[in-house]
C-alpha cells in the first residue's frame, strides 16, 4: 500500500520535525536529531570553557588542592620574574606572525600569479596529500633536510662546499626561530591555499578576472584587485586559526625551535611538568599570558587589515593595470611554491630513506648500507602506538562526521540559517591555544576519574577534529540542490529516508573526504594525547616527537614515515571508494538518481 | 572609439575529438550588432571566450582575430581592447559604484580629481547622478546592469562581446536596457557580437544572425559561412530579420 | 546554530555526562607479603613502566623484558616513553593532590637522584618493597654504596637498583690524534684550540647537570661541602669558580654556546656526524654498544678524568597509588635477576653495568658475566678509576636554576 503523501511543509521552520502528530518528546522523529547541536556544543565548548577556567583560576592563586586558597598576583609576579620569559615571548610573537604573513603572502601570491595556468590545476591534486601529512613528520623531516649535517649538505659536500666536517652553523633550532618559521610555512601555505580555493569557488572568480582583464588589467593585478578583496572575508577565520596555531604550537617548536629559550608554549609545558609543584601556578599564569598573546596578535592583525584596507582602497580603482613584471613574478612565485612542495616531498623522502638505512654517515649522499631490519625490529614496538593512532583517529573522525551530519541535517530540516557567530564558535578550539586550556581540562578529567581512559582520549581529539570536518563538509552539504530532497519528500519518503537514500549517497565523496581530513587531524595531534592520555596512551605522533629528541634517525624515520602514511592512505581510500562503489552497483534500466557526483 | 571592424578568419573550435565549430569567417562592421544563436552547449560562449582571450585550455581553437587593423590572436586579454558583458553584472562587491566605474577608467587619466569628474559625468549622463558612493548591492538589477555597461564603455574598447547580458533582467527592463546598449554601440561605432537565446534580441539588434546548429539538408534562406560536412556542426549566417509590424 | 533552547539542552547533556560515563578507577586490596602470593596477584596485570625513551637500545631492552615477563609471569608490560622523568613524577604528584590514592596511571618509574628525593619526601612512593623481592639479595650493597644511598638520601628499600652509571668521555680517535684532555682545565685549553668541537646537553638534562657537577668537583676549593645540604653562602662560595670557568668555556663551544643538544643521544649523534669531537655518557658501555649498533664510528673510544668521575646507581620505584603494584614488583625483581642483568651488560644490547655482586651469584652465572666481552670502547673496572659520589640533591636544583638564569636565555 502506498504511503500517503506527506505535506511539503513537513519541515516547516520553527515547528517540530515531521510526524508532529506522534506523542512523546524525545522519541519523535526529528526529536533526537534536535539534540545533536546541543550535544555537539556541550562536547565542544563547555569543556573548553571549563578548561580555561581551570587554568585561569590557578593563575590567580586559586588551587585548593595545592594549597592555593587566596587570590593574588604572586603567580604573575613569578612569571614575569622568570629569566626566560622575555626571550620566549619575543620569539613566540616574532615567529608566529612572520610564519603567518609568509604563508598568506605565498598563498595569495601563488593564486594571483598562477591562477588559470596548468600549475594551478596540478596544485589542487597535490594539496590533499600535503595537508594530510602531520606537522610533526614534516618538522622532523625538515630538521634532517636543512641541518648542517643534513641531506642537502650531504648531497653538496664536499665537492661543492668544501665541508669535510659539518660547518658550525646554527640552521636548525637557530636562536631566531627561522627554521621553525620554515617548518610552519611548509604546512600553513597549503592549508591557506585550500581555504582560498574553496573561497574562490563561491565568488565567480574566473568571471571577475575575465571582466577585469577585458578592461585591460594584467592577470595577477586583475586577481589582486578584483578577487582578493572578495575572498578575504572568507579566509579571515582560517588566517586567524593559522596565526593562533603558529603562536602556540608545541610539537613543531620542540623539533625545530630553539631551546634556550624556547617559544612560550614549550616553555609552559616544561613548567607544567616540573616536579616542583609550585611551578604550576606560574605555568597557569603563563598559559593565561599565552591566551592574551594570541588575542593581542589577532587584534593586531585585524587592525592591520583595516589599515591596509584603507590604504589600498584608492589603489584598487586608480586604474593601474599592472602587467609589467608579471611574467617574472609568475615564474618567481611559481618557483618558490614548487620549491616548498619539493621541500615537503624531500622531508618525507628523507624519513623514508632513514627508515631503511643501516649506516649513513656524513658526507655520503645516500646510506652506505641498507636494511629492512629497522622495520623488523620495531614492528612490535610500533604495534601499540599505531593501533592507538588508528583506532582513536577512526573513532574521532567517525563521531565528528556523524555529529556534523546531524547538525547540518538539523539545520536544513528546521530551516535554520548558518550564522557567523556559529562559525566563530566552531573555530574556538582552533583559536584558543591548546596549552591554555588543556591543563584545566586535564584537572577536570582527573576530577571525573576519566583521565587516561580511551573515551577521554577520543573526546580530546574530537575537540579539534570537529571544526575541520565541519568546515570541509558544510559547503558541499549546503550547496546540494534542495530540490532533490523536496522531490523525494513529495514522492512520499520520510525525511530520514531522504537523508539516508538521497542526500548521503549523493554526497558520498565530500563525506569521505571530510572523514579523511578528520582522521588526518587526529593523527597529527600531540598535546591533547599527552594531556588526556594520562601517560597511558601513546600515538605515533607522541612517539615520533619524543624520539626526534633522540639520536637514532633510523627509528625516527620508521615512526615518522608511518605517521605520515596513515592519513595519506585514508585520503587515497576516500577518493577511491566512491568510484569503486559505483562500479559495483548493478546497472538497471530504471537507474536511481543517487549516482551523480552531487556537490562533490 | 574606433572605426575598425571585428574580423574573424577561419575561427574553429574543438573540444577533445569533437568538432564544435568548423572554420568560421566573419566580418563585423563598425556599429553593427551581429547576433549569435544556437542550442545550448554548441559553443557560442566558447567562441566569445576565444575572441576575448580567456578560452579554457581544454578547448583547442585555431583561426585569427583582427580588431581593426591589429591582429589580436595570441595577445593576452588585457591587450586586445575587447570589452565583454556577461549575464551577471559582476560589479565588484567590495567597491562602490563610483570605484567600480573608476576601475574601468584607463590609467592614462591620472589625477584623482580628473577620474572622479569623469565618473560623475558618466553617471549623470546615464541618469544615475549621485550614485557614486552607493554599494552596488543596494542598486536594482537594471541599475546594476547599466553600471556594468558604463564600466565597460569607460575602458574605451575597440570591439564588444555580449554574452546573454539581458537574460537575467525582467522583460520590461530588458527592452529598455537593450535599447541603451545598442544606442551606445551605434554611437561609438563598435563592432559587436551578441550571444542570445531570445529572438527578440536578434530583431532589436537589427544585424545579421549567425545560427549555430547542424546543417539542414537545404536551407534556401542563406549561404553557410562555414565550410562543414553535411550533418556536422555549422554556423549559418542569415541576413537581418525584418522588423515585425506590431 | 546556537540558541537558548540549544544551550539549555547542552546543559542537560553536561549534567548527565558523569552519570553516563561513570568512574574508571579500580579498587585494590592490600599487597601480600609472600612472594608466591605476589606472583599470583601479578598474573594478568598490566604494568605501565614510565621510563625515559630517548635511547632506542634501552627501549629495545625494555621490550625484551616485556616479552619475558609476559611469557613467564603473565604480566603485560607497557613502556611509556618519557622525554623527562619529571613528567611522570609530576603526574603522580598531581594525582596525589587530586586525591587519587588508588588506580594511579604510573606503575613503575625509572629514576634516581633528585626525582627520588622529591618523591620520597612527598610520600609518593610505595614501599619499602625490595625486601620482598628475592633477587635483591644478589645486589652488591657493600662495594657499591650508591645502591643504598641515592644522592646522599638513604634508599631504605623504597627503590630497587637497576644499573650502575659513571660519567665517561667519548672521543673519536680518528680526529683527535694524541690524548684527549683529562681534566677540566685541560678541557678548557683544548676547547680554545679547537673551537666549536665540544658541547654538552643543557641542564636540566641529567648528563648536562652531571657535567656541571663534575666541573664543580674539580674547580671548587672545598668539595666536601657538596655532600651536605646547600646553603646560600656555601652555594655562592663553591660555585663561583665554576661560573667563571663556564663563561670562558662557552665562548668556544659548538654553536658558540648559544644552542645546546637536548640530551645524550643527540650529543652522540653530533659526534657521529662529525660536528663535535668529544661527547659524554653516563654508561661506560655506551660507546661499545653504539658502535655495535651502527650509531658511532668504530674509532670512538672512552676515557675518564684523572681525578675520577661521578658515578651512581639508577633505580626503579613504585608510586604509592600504582594500580598494579604486584606486577610492578615482579618486573622490578626480574630486572634485578642475573639473566636480565647479564643481557643488560652485553655491549651488543645496552652495555649498562650490573648492580649484582659476583660473589653472591651461582658459579655458572659468574662465569657468564666474566666471559661477557667488554666491548671495544669500554674501559675495564680498573681503568674506570675512582668514583666520585653524587652531591646532595639540594645542590642540583640550585645549580640547574642558576645555569638557566645565566645561559638559558
Amino acid at each position: 500500500m502506498a504511503p500517503p503523501l506527506r505535506p511539503v511543509t513537513a519541515g516547516h521552520p520553527g515547528r517540530g520535525g515531521a510526524g508532529a502528530l506522534r506523542a512523546g518528546g524525545l522519541l519523535r522523529p526529528g526529536g533526537l536529531l534536535r539534540y545533536v547541536p546541543a550535544l555537539t556544543l556541550s562536547l565542544f565548548l563547555a569543556p573548553i570553557a571549563a578548561g580555561l577556567v581551570g587554568t585561569w583560576l590557578p593563575a590567580f592563586g586559586w588551587l585548593p588542592a595545592l594549597g592555593g586558597q587566596s587570590f593574588g598576583l604572586s603567580a604573575w609576579r613569578a612569571l614575569f620574574a622568570a629569566p626566560e620569559l622575555p626571550g620566549a615571548v619575543a620569539l613566540t610573537l616574532g615567529t608566529g606572525i612572520l610564519a603567518t604573513v609568509l604563508s598568506f603572502a605565498l598563498a595569495v601570491g601563488f593564486c594571483a600569479a598562477c591562477h588559470g595556468t596548468r600549475s594551478f590545476a596540478w596544485l589542487r591534486h597535490v594539496l590533499a596529500p600535503l595537508l594530510a601529512v602531520p606537522h610533526a613528520a614534516v618538522a622532523i623531516g625538515l630538521a634532517f633536510l636543512i641541518a648542517p649535517s643534513g641531506w642537502i649538505a650531504r648531497l653538496l659536500s664536499p665537492w661543492a662546499t668544501g665541508w669535510e666536517t659539518p660547518p658550525d652553523l646554527a640552521v636548525v633550532r637557530d636562536p631566531y626561530g627561522l627554521s621553525l618559521v620554515l617548518g610552519l610555512v611548509l604546512k600553513e601555505t597549503p592549508y591557506l591555499l585550500l581555504m582560498s580555493l574553496g573561497a574562490l569557488g563561491q565568488v565567480q572568480a574566473e568571471r571577475a578576472v575575465a571582466v577585469a582583464r577585458a578592461l585591460g588589467y594584467g592577470p595577477a593585478t586583475a586577481w589582486l584587485k578584483a578577487v582578493l578583496p572578495q575572498i578575504y572575508p572568507q579566509i579571515r577565520l582560517p588566517l586567524y586559526a593559522v596565526l593562533a596555531f603558529s603562536l602556540s604550537v608545541v610539537d613543531v617548536a620542540l623539533v625545530l625551535g630553539p631551546g634556550t629559550p624556547p617559544p612560550l608554549a614549550p616553555l609552559l609545558l616544561r613548567w607544567f611538568n616540573d616536579p616542583d609543584l609550585t611551578m604550576r601556578f606560574q605555568a597557569a599564569a603563563g598559559a593565561g599570558l599565552q591566551l592574551v598573546l594570541v588575542a593581542a596578535a589577532v587584534a593586531l592583525w585585524a587592525g592591520g587589515e583595516r589599515l591596509v584596507g584603507r590604504l589600498v582602497r584608492p589603489w584598487l580603482s586608480s586604474g593601474g593595470r599592472g602587467g609589467a613584471g608579471e611574467s617574472l613574478a609568475r615564474r618567481v612565485i611559481g618557483g618558490v611554491t614548487a620549491g616548498l612542495i619539493g621541500a615537503a616531498a624531500l622531508c618525507l623522502a628523507g624519513l623514508a630513506v632513514w627508515s631503511v638505512a643501516d649506516r649513513w654517515r656524513y658526507p655520503d649522499p645516500l646510506p652506505t648500507t641498507w636494511t629492512l631490519g629497522n622495520w623488523q625490529r620495531h614492528v612490535e614496538a610500533l604495534a601499540w602506538p599505531a593501533w592507538t593512532t588508528l583506532t582513536v583517529g577512526l573513532a574521532a573522525a567517525a563521531l565528528a562526521t556523524a555529529l556534523v551530519l546531524g547538525c547540518l541535517e538539523n539545520e536544513q530540516r528546521h530551516g535554520l540559517r548558518p550564522s557567523a557567530r556559529g562559525l566563530w564558535l566552531l573555530y574556538a578550539p582552533l583559536m584558543v591555544p591548546q596549552v591554555s586550556f588543556l591543563f584545566g581540562a586535564q584537572v577536570l578529567l582527573v576530577r571525573l576519574g576519566l583521565d587516561g581512559t580511551w573515551p577521554a582520549l577520543v573526546w580530546s581529539h574530537l575537540l579539534f577534529v570537529l571544526p575541520y570536518v565541519f568546515l570541509s563538509l558544510a559547503d558541499p552539504y549546503r550547496a546540494l540542490d534542495e530540490r532533490y530532497a523536496r522531490t523525494a519528500l513529495c514522492l512520499g519518503a520520510s525525511p530520514a529516508r531522504v537523508f539516508w537514500r538521497v542526500k548521503l549517497p549523493m554526497l558520498l565523496r565530500p563525506v569521505l573526504v571530510a572523514f579523511a581530513i578528520g582522521f588526518a587531524v587526529s593523527v597529527s595531534l600531540y598535546l591533547p594525547t599527552l594531556f588526556a592520555g594520562g601517560g597511558r596512551y601513546a600515538t605515533l605522533t607522541t612517539e615520533a616527537v619524543s624520539l626526534a629528541a633522540g639520536a637514532d634517525r633510523r627509528v625516527v624515520g620508521v615512526y615518522a614515515f608511518l605517521q605520515a602514511m596513515l592519513p595519506l592512505l585514508a585520503f587515497a581510500a576516500a577518493l577511491a571508494l566512491p568510484a569503486a562503489l559505483r562500479r559495483r552497483r548493478p546497472r538497471r534500466a530504471m537507474r536511481r538518481g543517487s549516482g551523480s557526483e552531487g556537490a562533490g | 572609439m574606433s572605426g575598425g571592424a571585428l574580423r574573424l578568419c577561419k575561427v574553429s573550435l574543438r573540444l577533445g575529438p569533437r568538432l564544435l565549430l568548423p572554420p568560421l569567417s566573419l566580418t563585423v562592421r563598425a556599429g553593427e550588432v551581429v547576433t549569435v544563436t544556437g542550442p545550448s552547449g554548441c559553443g557560442k560562449s566558447s567562441l566569445l571566450a576565444y575572441l576575448c582571450g580567456t578560452l579554457d585550455p581544454a578547448f583547442r581553437a585555431s583561426g585569427r582575430v583582427f580588431v581593426g587593423a591589429v591582429d589580436v590572436t595570441g595577445l593576452p586579454p588585457e591587450r586586445r581592447r575587447i570589452g565583454i558583458l556577461f549575464q551577471d553584472d559582476l560589479l565588484f562587491p567590495h567597491l562602490t559604484v563610483g570605484e567600480n566605474l573608476a576601475f574601468g577608467l584607463p590609467a592614462a587619466v591620472r589625477r584623482g580629481r580628473d577620474r572622479r569628474e569623469r565618473v560623475e559625468a558618466t553617471l549623470a549622463e546615464a541618469g544615475l547622478a549621485g550614485f557614486a558612493h552607493r554599494d552596488p548591492a543596494t542598486l536594482s538589477g537594471g541599475q546594476r546592469a547599466r553600471v556594468a555597461l558604463l564600466r565597460m564603455l569607460l575602458s574605451e574598447p575597440a570591439a564588444l562581446l555580449l554574452d546573454e547580458p539581458f537574460s537575467k533582467l525582467d522583460p520590461a527592463l530588458r527592452a529598455k536596457f537593450r535599447q541603451t546598449v545598442f544606442d551606445h554601440v551605434r554611437r561609438r561605432a563598435l563592432p559587436t557580437l551578441l550571444v542570445t537565446h531570445d529572438p527578440a534580441d536578434a530583431e532589436a539588434a537589427g544585424g545579421r544572425v549567425v545560427a549555430f546548429g547542424h546543417a539542414p539538408a537545404d536551407d534556401p534562406a542563406a549561404g553557410p559561412a562555414t565550410e562543414g560536412k553535411a550533418g556536422g556542426p555549422v554556423a549559418v549566417i542569415r541576413p537581418a530579420p525584418l522588423p515585425r509590424r506590431s | 546554530m546556537p540558541s537558548r533552547r540549544t544551550a539549555l539542552r547542552a546543559l542537560a547533556v553536561l549534567a548527565a555526562a558523569p552519570a553516563l560515563l561513570g568512574r574508571w578507577a579500580a579498587r585494590g586490596a592490600e599487597v601480600p607479603e609472600d612472594w608466591g602470593a605476589i606472583l599470583e596477584r601479578a598474573r594478568g596485570q598490566t604494568v605501565y613502566f614510565n621510563a625515559w625513551g630517548g635511547d632506542e637500545r634501552i627501549n629495545a631492552y625494555i621490550a625484551w623484558v616485556g616479552e619475558a615477563v609476559a611469557e613467564r609471569f603473565g604480566v603485560t608490560l607497557r613502556h611509556v616513553k618519557l622525554a623527562d622523568t619529571a613528567e611522570a613524577v609530576s603526574r603522580v604528584l598531581a594525582e596525589k593532590v587530586a586525591g587519587r590514592t588508588e588506580g594511579g596511571s604510573v606503575d613503575l618509574i625509572w629514576l634516581n637522584g633528585e626525582n627520588f628525593a622529591a618523591m620520597k619526601a612527598q610520600g609518593l612512593l610505595f614501599g619499602p618493597f625490595t625486601h620482598l623481592t628475592p633477587n635483591y639479595r644478589l645486589v652488591d650493597t657493600e662495594d657499591k654504596p650508591s645502591t643504598t644511598i641515592d644522592f646522599t638520601v638513604p634508599v631504605e628499600g623504597m627503590e630497587a637498583p637497576w644499573g650502575m652509571a659513571q660519567l665517561v668521555f667519548l672521543y673519536d680517535t680518528a680526529r683527535i690524534g694524541g690524548s684527549p684532555p683529562r681534566s677540566m682545565a685541560a678541557l678548557l685549553d683544548w676547547a680554545r684550540s679547537h673551537p666549536g668541537r665540544f658541547t654538552y646537553p643543557a641542564p636540566p638534562d641529567f648528563i648536562g647537570t652531571t657535567f656541571v657537577k663534575q666541573a664543580i668537583y674539580e674547580l671548587a676549593e672545598d668539595p666536601d661541602l657538596l655532600q651536605r645540604p646547600a646553603t646560600d653562602q656555601a652555594f655562592a662560595a663553591v660555585t663561583a669558580p665554576l661560573w667563571s670557568w663556564l663563561d670562558a668555556l662557552h665562548l668556544h663551544l659548538w654553536r658558540d654556546g648559544k644552542q645546546f643538544p637536548q640530551n645524550n643521544p643527540m650529543l652522540k649523534r653530533l659526534l657521529d656526524d662529525g660536528e663535535i669531537d668529544i661527547a659524554l655518557s653516563f654508561n661506560p658501555g655506551d660507546a661499545s654498544s653504539a658502535i655495535a649498533q651502527g650509531l658511532l664510528p668504530e674509532t670512538v673510544r672512552t676515557y675518564v678524568l684523572e681525578r675520577g668521575t661521578i658515578g651512581n646507581t639508577h633505580f626503579v620505584a613504585i608510586p604509592f597509588n600504582a594500580r598494579a603494584k604486584e606486577g610492578a614488583m615482579v618486573v622490578a625483581n626480574f630486572l634485578m635477576s642475573p639473566e636480565a642483568q647479564l643481557r643488560k651488560q652485553d655491549p651488543a644490547i645496552w652495555g649498562d653495568p650490573t648492580v649484582l655482586d659476583m660473589d653472591k651469584l651461582s658459579p655458572e652465572d659468574r662465569v657468564r658475566f666474566e666471559s661477557l666481552p667488554l666491548g671495544v670502547a669500554t674501559l675495564s673496572a680498573e681503568e674506570l678509576g675512582p668514583v666520585l659520589l653524587e652531591p646532595h640533591p639540594s645542590w642540583v636544583a640550585r645549580i640547574e636554576a642558576e645555569w638557566r638564569r645565566r645561559y638559558g636565555r
